[in-house]
């Protein structure tokens, strides 16, 4: 890469100049030479990338001109101790405030005995390179945003490493939690999992700032590796201040005969942008993508998805659903991949909007490549405005409207909820959700 | 001791007048039935004392307890103890009838007051035993797939929970079979009493059999044309609704 590249423009990006990222560099304890290279290598395509354009395909519908990464700036390392509990049991808990971890609760020495690891990142860069270094923003960048990619990549600087060894079940889910504190703050979430050979985890994360007025830039991204018969059940919750730019960028690969739940709630943020990506990469694999959101005032929700099919006999269920009130305004772009010798695939792909006022906005772009030909594949989206007889029979029995739209969003959403196994996440979620109704 | 008053009630829908200049008072422990043929504006009627949008009051007044509610949100009339038991209840998907009925009450709390769960399951089931409803309907989405029997009893258990001073009943008796009328017109015969008054809308005489009105009134072209005693049903029975309408044509022209 040129030295002229590295000039860029402040509006290609921002606050995140060199002299930052010389600056963290430098904030960072001993790291192995690679991943300082790595994160070298992606300042660089940070850099020399251009932002998105109202023209590319890959981000039609979304706000460009909001975008700007201008004001924000990485944080002091700060000693804040905010931490709202979301009220789950759980098996270990790693709580990062501001890009530094903040709190932990280990595991039980009995998980800890059988070589389940939850750590932070930077100690498992010391002590478990390979793994991390196999695993750690190992996929492609396809859904759009590989700027914000990069950007994550050269700025990450700690964040959940959890690895599940062969064979041993976690019952209780892992806990993390990741703060921003302060005015117009930068953080860089990250959440590695790992699970091996027939092993079961469940990792549920929780996104929140410590004041609701604050801005806030995030950029997280997640890796969920299930290997062969491993399962992974993820549950993502997004509570950022709703006046924060957020990113959030998943991929998951799923193994031979393995199985990935995952589910993420989209509440907070003025603009949010999700990808996620799928890959089956052997027979027997399946993918489960669930995600909720209730978009309110005039927040956007840009979901962008991906499942590629790349082995026969594997199976995908991506299910989004959208309660969208006041000016709201949601995309959904999915697409699923189905590769030549992947026969025998199933695969579905559904998006559904509830629009709770005349104003809100709900864009669908549903899409399918296959490119196999003994495949079953069932992709579609609608967009539903409240029936008027529904809200007046709910008003005849003594509820307001506010009321009766977080009624029949909570109807809406049930089947979704239903899925995950756990009664305690249900409800955890559940409150969560009665939460933004409240606001 | 409660009062709901009608007077001169117009009602339209869009431009066209449905109900023109109608008087009934209904008194707690009191059993209204009204009656006519098809089109002459009954469901109207218990729609626009609901408070459903789509239904313009042109002219007249509803009082409850002698206060106007005509200005009042429907929930908000639900609140202050009118309710409609519907002649084709709504579906809700993925609402629960425990959770449904628990909003509802909730909705009749002051802000910052919450249920207390144990006693609201214990009053749920008491009221479910009462009617003879299984307690796995609670957990039902409410009248999702329902039968047409079902969707009438779940709106009876509503009735029941809600306790409301007056309950406006629209066509209670359609789409039933013989055994679910029985069963349905038993529940309204349970919430009978003396807190509760009852506008009872229908079509056939038939649910005058098990639930037997202190009153009866025969509705025609947007009016009562005709009030009686649970007698007045049966000559109903007997002569049809032809015999009203001459009549009222005799009437007229005299």
């Amino acid at each position: 890469m040129s030295a002229s590249t590295l000039s860029s423009t402040p509006a290609t990006v921002g606050a995140f100049t060199p002299e930052a990222f010389a600056a963290h560099l430098a904030s960072l304890p001993p790291l192995p030479a690679w991943w300082l290279d790595r994160k070298r290598a992606a300042y660089e395509r940070f850099a020399s990338l251009p932002m998105p354009k109202r023209t590319d395909e890959s981000w039609r519908f979304s706000n460009i001109a909001t975008l700007t990464l201008d004001g924000f700036a990485l944080p002091a390392p700060t000693a804040s101790s905010h931490h709202a509990p979301i009220g789950i049991q759980k098996s270990a808990k790693l709580v990062f405030a501001n890009n530094r971890l903040s709190t932990r609760e280990p595991l039980a020495a009995d998980l800890a005995a059988r070589g389940v690891i939850v750590d932070s990142l930077q100690n498992a860069l010391v002590r478990h390179g390979d793994l991390v270094r196999e695993h750690l923003l190992a996929q492609p960048q396809r859904l759009g945003s590989a700027k914000f990619a990069a950007l994550h990549e050269a700025f990450l600087a700690d964040g959940a490493f959890v690895y599940v060894p062969k064979g041993v079940e976690v019952e209780l889910p892992v806990g993390l939690f990741s703060y921003a504190a302060g005015a117009n703050t930068a953080v860089f979430p990250h959440t590695l999992v790992v699970a091996a050979e027939n092993s079961r985890v469940t990792v549920v994360e929780y996104f929140g700032s410590a004041e609701d007025h604050d801005a806030h830039f995030a950029c997280g991204a997640n890796d969920l590796y299930a290997g062969h018969g491993a399962q992974i059940v993820y549950v993502g919750k997004q509570d950022w201040s709703e006046s924060t730019l957020s990113f959030q960028l998943n991929s998951t690969v799923v193994r031979r005969d393995a199985r990935v739940q995952s589910l993420n709630l989209h509440l907070g943020a003025r603009q949010a942008r999700s990808e996620s990506l799928s890959q089956l990469q052997a027979p027997g694999a399946f993918s489960e993508m669930l995600a909720l959101t209730v978009a309110h005032d005039a927040q956007e929700f840009d979901q962008r998805t991906l499942q590629i099919h790349q082995a026969p006999n594997t199976k995908s269920d991506l299910l989004y659903k959208n309660a969208l009130r006041d000016k709201a305004k949601t995309i959904f772009s999915g697409l699923i991949i189905v590769d030549p010798d992947a026969q025998q695939t199933d695969a579905y792909q559904s998006n559904r909007n509830l629009m709770l006022s005349d104003d809100a906005e709900a864009n669908a772009l549903p899409g399918l490549e296959i490119q196999a030909n003994d495949v079953r594949c069932t992709h579609g989206a609608t967009t539903s405005r409240i029936d008027r007889e529904q809200e007046f029979y709910l008003q005849s029995r003594g509820i307001d409207r506010a009321a009766a739209d977080e009624l029949i969003t909570f109807g809406f959403f049930e089947d979704v909820l239903n899925r995950l196994a756990s009664d305690e996440l249900h409800t955890a979620l559940r409150n969560l959700i009665q939460s933004k109704f409240k606001k | 001791m409660s009062q709901l008053e009608i007077k001169d009630l117009h009602v339209a829908i869009g431009e066209k007048a449905i109900v023109k200049g109608l008087t009934l008072t209904i008194r707690s422990g009191e059993v209204h039935a009204i009656m006519g043929p098809n089109g002459t504006g009954k469901s109207t009627l218990s729609k626009a004392i609901a408070g459903h949008p789509d239904y313009t009051i042109t002219s007249g007044d509803v009082l409850l307890d002698g206060k106007s509610i005509l200005e009042l949100e429907a929930d908000e009339r639900a609140r202050a103890g009118l309710f409609l038991a519907f002649q084709y209840p709504s579906e809700i998907p993925g609402v629960s009838i425990a959770n449904f009925l628990r909003a509802a009450l909730q909705a009749r709390l002051a802000e910052g007051e919450e249920i207390d769960a144990t006693a609201y399951y214990k009053r749920l089931y008491a009221k479910m035993d009462m009617l003879k409803i299984d307690r796995k309907f609670t957990s039902r989405s409410v009248n999702d797939g329902f039968s047409g029997g079902e969707k009438k009893r779940c709106e009876i258990l509503q009735m029941a929970m809600l306790e409301p001073k007056f309950s406006l009943m629209d066509e209670t008796d359609s789409g039933l079979d013989i055994d679910a009328l029985r069963i349905v017109a038993e529940g309204v015969n349970t919430l009978r009493g003396p807190n509760l008054g009852v506008l009872l809308i229908t079509h056939y005489q038939r649910l005058l059999n098990y639930i037997v009105p202190d009153f009866v009134h025969v509705m025609y072209d947007g009016r009562i044309v005709k009030s009686g005693g649970k007698d007045l049903a049966l000559e109903l029975e007997a002569k049809g609704y032809d015999w009203v309408k001459k009549e009222l044509a005799a009437a007229t022209a005299a």
